[in-house]
Order: C-alpha cells, then structure tokens, then sequence
C-alpha cells in the first residue's frame, strides 16, 4: 500500500493511492437514489403473465393510478439500428394493450409511501386474455412459433452473417474439424443497489431534476426528453452516487420516463425504488445464447477456419440506446478473439421472445464467446492428444498491429506472454502431479485455462460499424483551475464505483504538478457536466481518461505560458511541481493558487493570453485491445456435481496502468461475477414465462465462501492507440472466467469421458453429465 | 394503512421519536424516519445483508426486524463508527485495502465486521470468513473486504 | 416489497399470549418469533397476517435448561445461542455444528429454535434435528397444553400439526446416551442457502456394533424423517464403509424426493446418499 505522498517530483500516475471517494462512502455519507425524501411514491403494476391483451384494469377508489391510456403522446421506446436487417420495434413505456413478459410495467401508482402504493397496486383488479408464450429462442425460431412483435414475423430481429473470403476451400482443407455446442443460460447483473429514480419538478424554473441510478445522465436527459416532447434544458439529470451497473443501469429505463412525466403532471416529486424482485423479473437481463462452434484445424492443430452460429434470445424489447444487437453482433464481430484465424464465417440472430429484455451486462457477450471458443481450444487439444496450453501457443496472434478477419485491427498486446506467464505461476507440472495424486484418492481437481483479448474504449467509428443510430465513442472534459487555485474536472462520463475520481485526479496531477487532492472531479450531473456518454464498455478510464490528459496538457502549456511572463523566464525553463511553477535550476517560483487568481484578476498582465484557466479537450480513439489469460484450479465432488474452485489466477495486460489498487479491484470483481457466471447465476422461467428465480434465495450470487483468492499478475504493454498508454480493464475479469472455470471442470471430468459445455455448470449438470455422458460416477 | 404507533428510537446514541405504522421495517424507519441514510437497502429479504445494523451489540438484518420491536434498544449505524475525525479501525481499513468500490454494501459490511470483531475479538480467519459470506457484495470480489477486516482484527486486538 | 399492514400484539406473558392468539387466529393472525422467515414473506406479500402476535418480550420463553434427560428449548431462544455448546456431551457438540449451517450470522442472531420447527422448512436443519432424536413439540391455547411428537408433528412443506390458535412454546429434546455418536452432513450451492439434502446420522457401538442407529433425511421429501431402511442397514453392522455405503443407499432408494425445476428425483437421491454417507463418516471419525 503507498500512502500519499505530497509533491517530491514522483509521478502519481502508476501508484496505489487511497481513493478520492471513500471517506464519504464509509462513513455512510454517500448520496444515492433511494436517499432523497419525495412527496410521492410509485409503484409499478407489472404483468403476472409472459404474453397476453389487457381486457380492463379496475382502479380501487382514492389511489392514483395511471396507464397507457393516461400517458397520450409520450412516445414509444424506439432504439434503432440501420444494419443487420434490424426491424425496429416500439417499447410503450406502460404497457398498451399488449404484455410481452412477465413483469411488464402495466401502471403506475402514487402515494405517500411506497407501503400505501403497494397497497393501492395489491388492490387493483386486472383482466388479461392470456396468449401462449415463447420462452425459448431456439422454440421461438420455429415455424409457427407465437410471434411477438407483428413487425417481426418468425421473431427474428436482426439477422448478421458474415463469410470471408475463400472460406469454402479453407474449410474443406481442414485436416479435423472440431465441434461445440455451447448454451449460455440466462443472467442478471444484479448490482445490490437496484435501479431507481427521483423525479422533482421546480415551480420555479418548470425544470425538472431526475436523480436516478445510471451510467449514462446525458443520453437519459436526450432520451426522455425526446419521448416526452420537451426541451432538453428543461431536465437535468443527476446519477448520484450509484450502487454498481455491470450495464443494467446504462440501458433507459421505461420506470423514468414515467417518473419525470408524473413529475411534470403533479408538479411535485416523485420517487420509485425498484425493489429485488423487480430487478430480478425486469431488469435487463443478458447472455441467454445458444452458439454453435465448429473449427477446422490443420494437421499441426492450427486453426485455419472457424463457424459459428449465434442464436440471442433478446426478450421482449429492444435496449435503448445499444439495441438489442449489442449481443449477437458482438458475437459476430469478435469470436475469432486472440487467435490468429484467416477464414471466419458466422450467422448471429437476435431473437425475440416473452421473456425480460436484453441488455449489456460486463463483458456483453464475451464471456459467452469466449467460453464457447475456449472450450473448442480444449476439445481440439484433446482431439489432437496434446496440451490445451499448446493449442492455445500455436494459434496466439503473436504479430501487432494485427486485422482479423472481420478487419478489427489489433493494436500492440501480449497474447502469448500473458499465457506463459500464467502457465509459469500456476506451475503446471506440479498440479498435473498433484491432479493425478488426488484421483487416486477418490479426488477429482481439474485446470482450465483461458485466454482471450476483449475491445476495450470503444470510439464512435466502432459503434457506426454496427450501424448504430447513436454512436457513444466520444467523451468530453473540460478542466479548469477556478480563482482558489484549486482544480475541476468536469466530466461527461459517470462512474459508479470505478474510482474515476481518483484515476483522473493522478493523471491532472503529474501534468500540473499538484497533489490529486487539490482536484475534483465532477460527473453525473447534466447541469455541471459537458455532454458526454458515460461509464460502460471500459471505455472511461480510455477515453474521459484520454480526453482528461489532453485538456490537463492545455492548462499546462498555459500556467507555463503565464509562469513565463510572471517569472521573466523563457517557457521551456519552467517546470511546474510541488503546487509551483519554477524556473529551473533557481528558486525563483509562483505558486498555482497565486497565478490562478492573476489569470481572472490581473488579466491586464498576460498581454494576448485569454482570461481565466479553463480548457476544453475531447478524445474519440480507434479503440484498443486489452488482453489475459485465466487460469482456475477447481475440485469437483464427482457425488454431487460440486464444483469448488480452489485457485485462480490472471496474468492480464490493460497497457498502463494509472492505480494498480484500483486496477486489481476491478479484476477481482471481474472474476468473481465470471465464476458467478460459471457455476451459480441463472435466470430461469417456466415453460408459460414465469419466472423462478425472483429472490436471492433462487438466483445465487456468490458469497465471499464461493470466490477463492484471486491472484493477479500484470504485464503492460503501452497501447499506441490509446494516449495515455491505457487499455480498458472493467469487464476482463468476468470475460475470462467462465471458460477458465468450465475449461476446469472438463479436465476434472475426463476420466470419466464426460463434458459439460453449458453455463452455469450447476451441480445438478454436472451429475446429468456424468450419468448421460460419462462412463461411471 | 394502519394506526401509527409513538415509539423512540436510539441510533448511534441519539433518541428519535418517531411515530410507524407497525409494519414499518427498522432499514426504512432508520433511514426515511430518522434520517440515517448510511444504512442501505438492498433485497428487503434478508439475503444481501447491505441493511445489516447492531441492536444491543448483535448485527441483525434491519429490513427483517420491525422498528417497533427496536424501541428501546441500542440501535448503531454506520454513521456511528467514527469517532469525530477519527475513522473506526474497520473504516480505516476498508480505506487502506480497497475494501469497497460502488460503497452500496460498505456500510452493511462495516457494522457486520464491527459486530463480529466485538463479539468475537479473537475470532478464527476460517470463521470470520464464514461471517462475511453473510453478506453480498458485486464489486469487489471479496477479495478486499477479506483483506480489511482480518487488518482490522489485528489491529483491534493489539489496541 | 413492504409488509401489508398488520395489528402488533405484544404479550408479556404466555398466557396473555395464546389469549391473544385465540382471539385473533380467525382473522388471520400469526406468531412473530425472529421474523426471519415470516418477514421476507410478508414482504413478498406471500403472507399477509392482519394482526401479529409478537412474543418477543416473554422472557419466561428464554429459557433453555437440561434435566439430565431431557433438554428444553424456549420459543425464544435464537439459533445464535447453540453456537457454544448449551448442555455437556454430544448433543451440546452436535447442535452447536448444526447451528453454524443455519443460513448466516445476522439471521441466527434473530431467528428462532422453535420458529424454524414451527414454519417447518423442509430444508430446516432444526427440523431434521427435531425429527432424527425424536424431539416433541409443546404446544399452548386456551383450550390447554399438548405434546406432540416430532413425527406426529411434521405434516408437509411448512405445514405442522399446530393449530391456528397454539404457541409453540418450547421444544423437548431427549438427551441421548454419552457414547452416542453424530455427524452432520448438508448439501446446498452456496454457503448459508437452504440444504438440497441434509443428514443427521447418529449411532453407539456396541460389542463392535452399530446400535441405536439414528438416520435422519431433511431437505428432500417435503418434511425430515428418520429413514428406517437406513438404520436397519447399519444396527448390528460393523461400523464403516461398507456398512455406510448400504445405508446411504438405503437412505437414496427410501426417500420420495422432492423434484424442482432444476432438481430432478434422481439428482435428489444422489445427494440423499453423498450427505448420509458423509454424516455416518463423521460420527465415525
């Protein structure tokens, strides 16, 4: 741990400084959604049924209710994509005649307490003409399959393919052709503080504040507003302190919308908190996949041409503002992952079903591309009789920059050192010894490696490449150091755990020579924030990162500039440190504070330099490609399909690294949703769309019991396309693990020539395999 | 609705008279009755943990208690732990290890350690694990958490 | 998810309170013990009480004492009390190693002995305990005290023989022979959840033979029960694998398991033989 330092020329870029946000946050002094008071409480009447037609909805006397029927001219949710035979379906923000899922907010309830608006909502009598439903994408994809947007006859919504060039006779040059059917079960982000929004109409100005749980405060502003009809500089949006995403808060709710035109109807304030069943039944949802994987090999097991056919089931409704696309082309553009494979074909469908929506949780849909590739890794190793590790060595781009197949261009990145470094923690002669020990005691451990690259910093040409409508590459910041001689940051990106606040503050720090605490960073208010998009994809640190460095560049070049005059110096004598500017090699010095207060108040003395000390920098990068590889050692109790997981380790490469603290945080907590992922998490329905899961008694987050240590090993090569050397790092941990945990499992299980290629491997899948599969157990 | 019942409640040593319906949990009368919004809510169902406070010394879950059946009783919230300036060892060592990352489970994780750590000063790592596997948190991985608390223990005993 | 609105009671006595109980058990009214499991589902609004009947300030309810045969558990003795053995010898151990996989810390703080028997879980450990060493149950109204045995007790998932109008006011164990040996075993996906199978498994040996074999079963069939197939395949067997392996198959082939949407009958036996096995292993070792 390295304490503050104050000044003494060491850079605090680099370092494990304490966090800006944490002397609030534990002394129980933060400000999240739930904490403001409101003058009303809403409750959401959802839908008891997956599918069906409203037939009247009886109001008891004295609540407030609104419906559909109450919100003519709001405007549907309609997120669009111009690519991919994309149809565009509307999203009513209550439901207008039809439900399509389980939990589908029907009407909204005010009252005093969010107990008497449940008490109003218990009250109400609800009549729906039940249809059947389709819970399933591959059911949903049959001929005559209920269809659940008119638009979208057979429920495909968005049908990508993609063949390169000469791939027929690169395939039918295969030497072995390797085969995977992979199924990613349903998954639900679960951040413990769930979604929530605050809306608080101003008499005064006629403005609206919405204080809610997002990622992303601006495009919430853009959208409502659109959906609504009035002007965006009559909303300010506020995501306050926000109790974690992974994603689910960066998609718009429809609760909100609903919340700020309640606000306007009353003239009052209005708050809904959504509580854990509904997170659980209505949030977003994500990584329900179904892919098939067939890789050609050669005859020195390298991997000449790779098939894959995607099958996302979407739920319901298209996710504002990514569409439902963001997993299956995801999945289309970046399965070939780390592995240097010429010919690619793939055909990915979104598919739409009555089930919750859709939407980006961490890592999207990598964890399920990379588990199914990584298992084909392993399978191939085994058809081949040599190690997975060896597979894995002979098909590692190991050449930067590098275009796969698909043209997304690989910068700089360690692929194949990542890998040895990992193989050489783990010692894995040692374990194949102490593996082959433990099974003649009745003892069944397994290893599963995993190695993968993940596109991180998305600029706006990525987002266009997909066609999207709205392109979230770009991210503004404009710093400025006010009269005190302190400095602002103001960011149009929004962290919600991240530590942003303190990784910007290092990176203004080493360029003005002030400690980081001198500098605030301020996010997450429309009113105080340039545009900007927010805080998904691992892309902050990148491009607010990127974007912060360049503007921090500019204060620079000006306090030097006014030193210069102040000093009598030349400017490339001056050197800015310890909270001065100095003329090198003299003690002649002014301090930061005193030529802030020059800059707005003697400005007489600068001669052409422009008043006051603010600049503005935008950043939109290529984007860039961190990298890691995974290893878990995992005992399985062969009786009971238990899976414990008794080692794993990252040797991962996010180029610099600006706080390793921060850093290893967010790899722990990467790894530890990925082996959730893995073995425990699993959003289940009912053949009629009911969900089973709705308490965190039935969908299993793991506890501190099921997450070993984590052990982490760094390598940082300086990505040439990011300009602060940074590569994202939030959504590796969980990207990597899944495969890693289920490539363990299969070695654990080999003996018995069983394998589980599904997520989560449950116990219960894990002894059907056995019994199905496997030889004895 | 139901008839609102005069009770007080003691929080970090203040009294809050405070007038509840019965079915009013201790989680939401500490926070929107009391004004104590360090004490999160997280599932209303007594698995997270994010709510966790001490009544007469014992971590409990406050959304499974009703604030009528806390009158009387020492009820201690995280905005109770420092003392001044001064952070409570714990605190501090959440600080120190990166022990929290969004701070939405912390302060349900700070009164469970602290109640552990008093009870329990000489407490096994194996079962202060076991402890804080009561507990759910999505950011960190535990990793940080484990970390701090098993400082915080030393620490606390050596004082 | 807030609790519907209810009338709270708060007895001082048991006698004030099965008054109480008897007067508004038809307008649906219930005993609030811990709450730990009545107040999730209150706030799920799967149960909505109209009135409460909270025996939370009855001290003559914390008692937990020990005549020599018998130990005697109050209605509002907390599970947090069982983890330092509450009476010398093996049933003190046993229940303190019980008490530690009853869900999580907080929640023994709070939840109840005699809570968990009366909501009947099938997944409750007091439950499986209760119903291998034969415990019986106390039961109070106006209309008077019974005792019912643990077998007569157990009916169905949470349903018991109490009557609507009945405090479960205490829990007599008998206490078993010092040489009684016990292992505990459960299965459950992540520490603190409900048990996907449980065993209690509890014997003595005698001239180098399994006597007074106990195997009890919770988790899956919809209430615990000793297994009587189990421990016929251990009495007068020597103790060890081979006799283990019999009864844990016993014990798999005897239960009507539970099935879910995840959890087939056949995956339930598997786990029926793991937890009785390792059960038996332990009070081996």
């Amino acid at each position: 741990m390295t304490a503050h330092t104050k000044g003494s020329g060491l850079k605090w870029v680099g370092r494990a400084i304490r966090r800006l946000e944490d002397p609030a946050l534990v002394r129980g002094h933060g400000r999240f959604t739930h904490d403001m008071p409101a003058a009303y409480w809403v409750r959401f009447v959802r839908s008891p049924v997956a599918a069906g037609t409203i037939k009247s909805l009886e109001r008891p006397d004295g609540g407030m209710v609104f419906t559909a029927a109450d919100l003519k001219g709001v405007k549907p949710i309609l997120p669009m994509l111009h690519k991919f035979g994309y149809k565009p379906i509307g999203q009513p923000v209550l439901a207008d005649g039809v439900v399509r899922f389980v939990g589908e907010p029907i009407a909204a309830v005010a009252a005093a307490s969010a107990g008497e608006a449940e008490d109003i909502a218990d009250e109400i009598v609800l009549e729906i003409a039940e249809t059947k439903p389709v819970i399933d994408a591959r059911d949903a994809l049959k001929p005559g399959a209920a269809q659940i947007h008119a638009q979208v006859p057979g429920n495909v919504i968005l049908d990508g393919r993609f063949k390169s060039d000469g791939f027929d006779a690169a395939w039918n040059g295969a030497y072995r052709v390797v085969k995977l059917d992979a199924r990613s079960r349903r998954q639900n982000a679960t951040p413990i503080e769930a979604r929530g929004g605050h809306a608080a109409y101003d008499r005064l100005t006629g403005r609206v504040a919405l204080i809610c749980t997002t990622q992303m405060p601006h495009l919430t502003r853009t959208a409502i507003c659109d959906l609504l009809g009035f002007p965006e500089s009559d909303l300010r949006v506020i995501a306050p302190d926000v109790g974690g995403g992974f994603g689910q808060k960066m998609s718009l709710a429809a609760e909100y919308v609903v919340l700020v035109w309640l606000a306007r109807r009353l003239k009052s304030s209005v708050a809904w908190i959504e509580d854990r069943r509904e997170n659980l039944i209505a949030a977003f949802h994500a990584r329900d996949q179904y892919i098939a994987l067939e890789g050609a090999f050669d005859q020195d097991a390298r991997l000449i041409a790779l098939k894959a056919d995607v099958v996302a089931n979407v739920g319901a409704y298209s996710c504002f503002p990514t569409t439902c696309g963001v997993e299956p082309l995801m999945a289309m553009a970046e399965i070939p992952g780390p592995y240097d494979v010429r010919h690619y074909q793939c055909h990915a469908r979104g598919v739409l079903t009555n089930t919750c929506t859709m939407a980006p949780y961490r890592g999207v849909s990598r964890p399920v591309i990379t588990f199914a590739l990584e298992r084909l890794m392993d399978k191939a190793a085994r058809a081949f009789g040599i190690d997975p590790v060896e597979t894995r060595r002979r098909n590692l781009v190991a050449k930067f920059p590098y275009k796969t197949a698909v043209g997304l261009e690989y910068d700089e990145a360690s692929y194949k050192q990542t890998l040895d470094l990992a193989v050489k923690k783990i010692d894995l002669p040692a374990f194949r010894k102490r593996q082959r020990e433990a099974r003649a005691n009745g003892r069944y451990l397994g290893i599963g490696f995993s190695t993968f690259c993940e596109r991180t910093g998305y600029g706006s040409p990525a987002f266009a490449a997909r066609g999207m409508e709205i392109t979230p590459g770009w991210e503004t910041v404009i710093v400025s150091v006010d009269p005190s001689g302190f400095v602002e940051a103001r960011i149009g990106s929004s962290p919600h755990g991240q530590g942003l606040r303190t990784t910007l503050a290092q990176i203004i720090a080493d360029e003005l020579g002030i400690p980081p605490e001198m500098i605030k960073v301020v996010h997450g208010d429309t009113d105080r924030a340039p545009y900007g998009w927010g805080t998904f994809a691992s892309r902050s640190l990148v491009i607010a990162g990127g974007a912060t460095l360049i503007a921090a560049r500019k204060i620079r070049a000006k306090l030097i500039k006014m030193a210069s005059t102040m000093l009598e110096a030349a400017e490339v004598d001056i050197v800015l440190e310890n909270g001065e500017a100095k003329v090198a090699g003299t003690d002649r010095a002014v301090s930061i504070g005193k030529m802030a207060r020059a800059a707005y108040t003697q400005t007489h003395k600068f001669g052409a330099i422009e008043p006051g000390i603010s600049e503005t920098a935008h950043y939109d990068p290529p984007g860039t490609f961190s990298n890691a590889c995974h290893v878990a050692i995992v005992d399985v109790d062969i009786e009971t399909g238990k899976v414990t997981v008794e080692r794993f380790l990252v040797a991962e490469d996010a180029g610099k690294i600006i706080n390793p603290m921060i850093a290893d945080g967010q790899v722990h907590g990467g790894v530890a949703q990925g082996i959730g992922n893995a073995l425990f998490e699993e959003i289940v329905y009912d053949e009629q769309g009911a969900p089973l899961t709705a308490t965190l008694a039935d969908y299993l987050p793991p506890t501190a019991h099921e997450i070993p240590p984590i052990e982490l090993h760094h390598l940082e090569t300086p990505s040439p396309n990011s300009i602060t050397k940074a590569k994202g790092l939030g959504e590796g941990g969980a990207i990597g693990a899944p495969a890693a945990i289920i490539n363990a499992i299969n070695d654990a299980l080999s003996s018995f020539e069983a394998e589980i290629d599904e997520i989560p491997a449950t116990p219960q899948r894990i002894r059907a395999a056995l019994r199905t599969r496997g030889k004895a157990a | 609705m139901s008839a609102k019942i005069d009770i007080t409640l003691t929080i970090n040593g203040r009294a809050h008279p405070i007038s509840v319906e019965p079915r009013r949990t201790l989680a939401d009368a500490i926070r929107e009755d009391c004004g104590q919004t360090g004490t999160h809510i997280g599932c209303e169902h007594g698995v997270c943990g994010a709510c966790t406070v001490l009544v007469d010394n014992e971590p409990v879950r406050s959304c499974l208690m009703f604030a009528v059946q806390a009158a009387g009783k020492e009820i201690r919230t995280v905005e109770g732990l420092a003392d001044g300036d001064k952070l409570h060892p714990v605190q501090q060592a959440f600080m120190d290890h990166h022990g929290l990352q969004c701070g939405f489970c912390t302060p349900g994780f700070l009164m469970l350690a602290v109640g552990v750590l008093e009870r329990e000063p000489d407490i096994s790592d194996a079962d202060l694990l076991d402890v804080l596997a009561s507990n759910l948190c999505r950011c960190t991985g535990y990793q940080n958490i484990i970390k701090a608390v098993r400082a915080a223990a030393a620490q606390m005993r050596g004082r | 998810m807030k609790p519907a609105p209810f009338v709270r009671h708060v007895p001082k006595t048991v006698d004030e309170a099965v008054t109480i109980l008897g007067e508004v058990a038809g307008q649906d009214g219930r005993v609030l013990a811990g709450g730990q499991s009545l107040v999730p589902i209150m706030a799920f609004r799967l149960a909505k009480p109209a009135h409460l009947v909270d025996i939370n300030e009855i001290a003559e309810l914390d008692h937990i004492a020990s005549d020599g045969k018998t130990l005697s558990i109050g209605a509002r003795v907390r599970h947090a009390a069982f983890h330092k053995a509450v009476v010398a010898g093996p049933l003190g151990a046993l229940l303190a190693q019980v008490a530690r996989h009853i869900a999580h810390y907080p929640i023994r703080m709070r939840g109840t002995f005699c809570g968990s028997i009366a909501h009947a879980d099938p997944a409750s450990e007091w439950c499986l305990a209760a119903a291998t060493l034969d415990a019986t149950v106390v039961a109070r109204s106006t209309r008077g005290e019974r005792q019912i045995a643990a077998k007569d007790f157990f009916a169905g998932i949470m349903t018991t023989a109490l009557a609507e109008d009945e405090l479960l006011t205490h829990v007599r164990i008998p206490i078993p022979p010092q040489d009684t040996r016990f292992g505990f075993n459960e299965f459950n996906r992540r520490a603190g959840d409900f048990a996907m199978a449980a065993s209690l498994a509890a014997y003595r040996v005698q001239n180098g033979k399994i006597a007074d074999a106990r195997v009890g079963v919770g988790g899956a069939e919809p209430f615990p029960r000793r297994l009587a197939e189990a421990e016929a395949a251990l009495n007068g067997h020597v103790p060890g694998d081979k006799a283990f392996r019999a009864a844990a198959e016993a014990a798999a082939q005897a239960v009507e398991a539970m099935e879910d949407h995840q959890t087939t009958a056949e995956y339930r036996r598997d786990l029926v033989r793991a937890v009785v096995r390792r059960a038996l292993e332990q009070a081996a070792s």
